[in-house]
């Protein structure tokens, strides 16, 4: 049984670590609001530009002389797997669960007689990683000093993949990131960009625009070739936003379950405070009352 | 009067404009176009230039870089990779691009010095000087450099 002035102390310290979570989610709050913002502003791009290049690559697709970044290289032997997580941890279980989706894609790979090249972007997937496929790793981005995510930033990365893939390091690449679905839950997502896919887009307006027949100057393969390099840069911002998103909204709510349970721990030992003080002080009025009583 | 066509100016990181204008002057990979209601259905490449945007209410500037714009009869669309209003570009970011363009070049000469990258590095450069010198920046090098 503790005593009373060690129930005091763990009182205290649970309640300053209940303010710490309380703050950690308050700022998470404020966070979540600016990504989303992010991320709602760079939709309208992100939709035009794949609803172009579905239209664009169905044309080219079947072609012999289709880029290599739309057909592929022919081959799927070689896959690199870019893993996007956060920088942080206390975010609930954010990085482990799109660890977690990586890792799966990873053993199926290999068991497929696949060679498997991981790109990580963000320290907590290194590290969750770095057991199981550590020997795999090709290369890291950090993204430490970034504070806000800029269209730069994934151009840098996408410079990287790009590279790699000339220099015909691997045929497919698959970027794993979180899709944000809201507050409580995001989903770690698998998708393939290299060779681009283009989904078309349900949406009525979008897809009859990409029926209308254009013209393309310069040629079609031309501006093809100048725009699947920017397709990779644009999903990768796109994953990005989405991944900071979910980010600040897995923390939020992590740090909320954190809050409630030390207000519930809190209340426990109050409880326990209380009975314990009961209890001392009854056990000295039945020391004092038989004390007397012997008299 | 004439017809007008919906204006749309997006980079990753934001949209920058949204109105109805009369006239779209688009800097083409292949040269200056104009778009106006009724222009045929294209799909072009930007070179690093200005564009201007001509509405009921007077024009305005926009210096975009990289990406592509969409005609169709009523709309102009243009998905630049970067995109400020002109009245932000000031010497500072102008100097900052300049920078940026000759560290392409000086990349392109040094790692792959290839015909190809150096070519595009240096049309690049010539790009951004020509925008400099249209809106009254120094781009703090000489032709004969």
């Amino acid at each position: 049984m503790p005593s009373l002035k060690d129930l005091k102390n763990r009182i205290a310290s649970v309640k300053s670590t209940r303010k710490i979570t309380k703050a950690m989610q308050m700022v998470a709050a404020a966070k979540l609001r600016r990504a989303q913002d992010a991320a709602e502003a760079a939709r309208p791009y992100t939709e035009r530009f794949n609803a172009v290049m579905a239209g664009l690559s169905q044309a080219a697709e079947g072609s012999p002389a289709a880029p290599k970044l739309l057909a592929g290289t022919g081959s799927d032997q070689t896959h690199l797997l870019i893993v996007m997580t956060a920088e942080r941890g206390l975010c609930g279980g954010f990085n482990a669960n799109i660890a977690k989706l990586a890792r799966q894609h990873a053993t199926r790979l290999k068991g497929e007689g696949k060679t498997v090249k991981v790109l990580t972007v963000g320290k907590k997937g290194r590290d969750a990683l770095r057991r199981d496929l550590g020997e795999l790793f090709v290369g890291h981005v950090d993204m430490t000093d970034v504070k806000r995510v800029g269209y730069a930033d994934a151009q840098g990365i996408a410079k990287d993949v790009l590279a790699r893939f000339d220099n015909e390091e691997f045929d497919v690449a698959t970027i794993f990131f979180a899709r944000f679905e809201n507050v409580v839950s995001q989903h770690p997502t698998a998708q393939q960009i290299i060779p681009a896919k283009f989904e078309e887009v349900a949406d009525a307006n979008v897809s009859d625009a990409s029926n209308t027949l254009y013209d393309y100057e310069p040629g079609e393969e031309a501006i093809l070739a100048d725009l699947l390099p920017r397709g990779v840069a644009t999903q990768i911002f796109a994953a990005l936003l989405e991944n900071a998103a979910s980010e600040q909204g897995a923390r939020m709510s992590a740090m909320d379950n954190a809050t409630r349970n030390a207000g519930e721990m809190i209340d426990d030992l109050t409880i326990e405070f209380n009975r314990s003080r009961q209890a001392v002080i009854t056990n000295e009025l039945i020391e004092i009352i038989s004390g007397a009583e012997a008299l | 009067m004439a017809d007008n066509l919906q204006f749309d100016l997006v980079s990753p990181e934001r949209r920058l404009a949204s109105v109805e204008a009369t006239e779209v002057r688009i800097p083409g990979a292949d040269g200056d176009l104009t778009a106006m209601a009724n222009h045929a259905p294209t799909i072009t490449t930007l070179r690093p230039g200005i564009m201007t945007v001509v509405h009921s209410g007077g024009s305005d500037e926009y210096v975009v870089v990289g990406g592509f714009a969409e005609i169709t009869a009523t709309s102009v669309s243009v998905l630049a990779e970067s995109a400020l209003p002109r009245s932000e570009m000031t010497q500072e970011v102008f100097n900052k691009m300049m920078e940026d363009a000759h560290a392409e070049m000086q990349k392109a000469k040094t790692i792959e010095n290839e015909p190809g990258p150096v070519d595009d590095a240096a049309r690049l450069i010539a790009d951004m000087v020509a925008i400099g010198t249209h809106i009254g920046l120094d781009p703090k090098q000489s032709n004969f450099g």
